[in-house]
């Protein structure tokens, strides 16, 4: 099956190509690298309210675009640019920013803060945000060395229920201060 | 002043006939390996530079750029509006392009590309090269705004390079009287920044408001209506600046006279004013029209829409302002990503593999007020040869003005980023 399908594949590329001398459709790097103007280079973001891609889950990557794509979730300018992208150029570009390096990020944080958020993300949240945020279940964001003012504004935004929590996610967030979830963000932040 | 058709034909002759020209430099730099020479040190010679030796080390690339620095024109406008107080947030060196990548940075001023021996001349020598990435930005069409010379620049600043202008524009508002009037005039698309004369005009009102509530701006635009972002400007304006901002469409200056300090609405009408910014016509930076890269048009230059190469030159490539990439607009954001698209295919083609199909963004921000801003967003395939934007994506910012603080913040790192791309 799979052999048959690369072979199709191949054979009418050959064709294409010595018909028009046609170029090869976008590679995962080209249609990334157009994401680094405003991610960063790899995906590695300098700006504080816009989120690293590098090392992040592929699976948290495609959810992200398919829910900006259809309107779940508000972005500003996410929602115009997602509709510009087929699924399968959503999930070559996830492959993409999951494979570069982890970006760690030099951010101002308070290490009392770090301490608490981390005892918190130790009982709340490492279940799926594991390995300290490095790595998450399915399709959970890697949260390490993400910019601190981004997390708070998505917090902000889960809060207000203009972005849907998970049911997981609710539970555990639901029953905490806002003093707590600062903390979890700024632990976070600090990962490395 | 320019180098015309039938003398640049006449240079290139004498020099792929080995005859030696006058005043011509020594070689600056001898080739060994494969080399792209990049012009320009902007928004789009830095990325190619960059991601061409991200792509392929075995590569030489030496990029060539008149200044040790760039100043954005991106947020420039804030700077007028005293949004911001000081360019070097705006500004990027290119000593880590150099120690993280390898990029040779030569400054120096091209002053003659011949194609055909694949030479470019510059004013600290010759500098020969495999493939030529060509991103000089924009010049001036000043045989259409009469009477707007170096001297009436340095009166009338046009401020659409950003760095002395800029600085020079800003002075002149902060020392005119409370009353006074400002003066804008905008260029018939296309030009570089098509929402930027829009942008400035809502941060010189800002400054207005705040600092010089009796003052008025008033808008010559030439086009028919704003150009981009339309809708959205006319509300920003109504909220914000009613009775400021006096936009005046389908008025095309065509001379302008510093003493009078007035400018000429095509020898019809004139208009007076105290601070009087003009923002003449435009067409692809000089060196571009000197090596005979522009199309029927004489301002722009056409290229292939997968590899952006000249259409004009063979082994030349033109990115950014100064090229005709079909849906992709004259922005910051157009020419990093041409430069991406550009570097990958110049790669491809020096070591003699498949080029790439181009998938291309846009993203432009614009600020309304201090604290509010619109953008519009874009993706771009081919389709036939042409740059199109992908159907029903794209756009620009909700009609209710719902999310101007929060992309006034986003913006914020849009600039950080966009600058960090270039300078490491």
């Amino acid at each position: 099956m799979t052999m048959k399908w690369r072979g199709w594949v191949l054979a009418t590329g050959a064709l294409a190509i010595s018909a028009l001398a046609q170029a090869a459709p976008p590679s995962p790097a080209m249609l990334s690298n157009a994401c680094a103007g405003c991610h960063g280079t790899n995906g590695g973001s300098y700006g504080p309210t816009m989120p690293s891609l590098a090392n992040q889950s592929k699976e948290a990557i495609e959810v992200a675009m398919k829910k900006f794509k259809s309107g779940e979730r508000s972005g500003s300018i996410m929602g115009r640019l997602a509709k510009g992208y087929s699924d399968a150029e959503i999930t070559a570009m996830a492959e993409f920013f999951s494979k570069q390096k982890l970006h760690p990020t030099t951010q101002t944080l308070d290490k009392a803060k770090i301490a608490k958020g981390a005892s918190l993300q130790e009982a709340n949240c490492g279940r799926c945000h594991i390995e300290d945020g490095k790595e998450g279940k399915d399709d959970t964001p890697a949260m390490a060395s993400q910019w601190l003012p981004y997390m708070q504004m998505q917090m902000a935004d889960y809060l207000s229920g203009k972005r849907k929590m998970p049911e997981k996610m609710k539970e555990k967030v639901d029953p905490m201060s806002k003093e707590d979830l600062d903390a979890l963000l700024h632990f976070y932040a600090s990962v490395k | 002043m320019t180098l015309d058709r039938r003398s640049f034909l006449k240079l290139v002759g004498a020099s792929a006939a080995g005859l030696p020209l006058i005043g011509r430099a020594a070689e600056l730099m001898p080739k060994s390996g494969k080399r792209v020479v990049v012009i320009g040190g902007g928004y789009g010679g830095t990325i190619a530079a960059k991601y061409i030796r991200m792509a392929d080390k075995s590569i030489e690339v030496v990029m060539i750029e008149r200044n040790d620095h760039f100043v954005s024109c991106p947020f420039s406008n804030l700077y007028i509006g005293g949004v911001i107080t000081d360019l070097n947030t705006l500004t990027i060196k290119y000593d880590k392009l150099a120690a993280n990548h390898g990029v040779k940075v030569v400054q120096a001023e091209v002053t003659a590309i011949d194609p055909v021996a694949k030479v470019v001349t510059t004013s600290k020598g010759t500098i020969t090269y495999d493939r030529l990435v060509v991103s000089p930005g924009i010049d001036f069409r000043l045989d259409e705004m009469k009477g707007y010379d170096a001297a009436a620049m340095e009166k009338m600043p046009h401020a659409w390079k950003a760095g002395p202008q800029t600085v020079l524009l800003r002075k002149q508002l902060v020392d005119m009287k409370d009353g006074g009037t400002v003066v804008m005039t905008v260029p018939l698309a296309p030009y570089r920044c098509p929402p930027g004369p829009y942008e400035r005009a809502s941060m010189i009102a800002h400054y207005l408001k705040k600092n010089k509530p009796k003052s008025k701006i008033v808008v010559l635009d030439g086009n028919p209506d704003i150009t981009s972002k339309g809708p959205l400007f006319k509300k920003g304006w109504k909220d914000n600046y009613e009775g400021i901002i006096d936009y005046r469409p389908a008025k095309k200056v065509t001379e302008v006279d510093a003493k009078a300090m007035a400018v000429m609405v095509e020898g019809l009408e004139e208009v007076k004013g105290d601070v009087i910014n003009v923002i003449p016509p435009q067409r692809a930076g000089q060196i571009a029209v000197a090596a005979g890269l522009v199309g029927d048009d004489k301002n722009w230059c056409p290229v292939n829409a997968t590899t952006f190469e000249s259409t004009k030159q063979a082994g030349i490539h033109v990115i950014g302002d100064a090229c005709v990439a079909g849906a992709m607009p004259k922005s910051g954001y157009s020419a990093n990503s041409e430069a991406k698209i550009c570097a990958t295919n110049v790669v491809a083609l020096l070591n003699g593999k498949e080029t790439t199909e181009l998938s291309g963004i846009n993203t432009c921000y614009s600020y309304i007020t201090d604290k509010d801003a619109i953008s519009v967003a874009g993706v771009y395939t081919v389709k036939e040869g042409k740059i199109i934007a992908v159907p029903n994506s794209g756009g620009v910012s909700p009609a209710d003005f719902s999310a101007t603080k929060i992309e006034a913040i986003y913006a914020e790192s849009w600039l950080k980023n966009i600058l960090t791309e270039m300078s490491t």
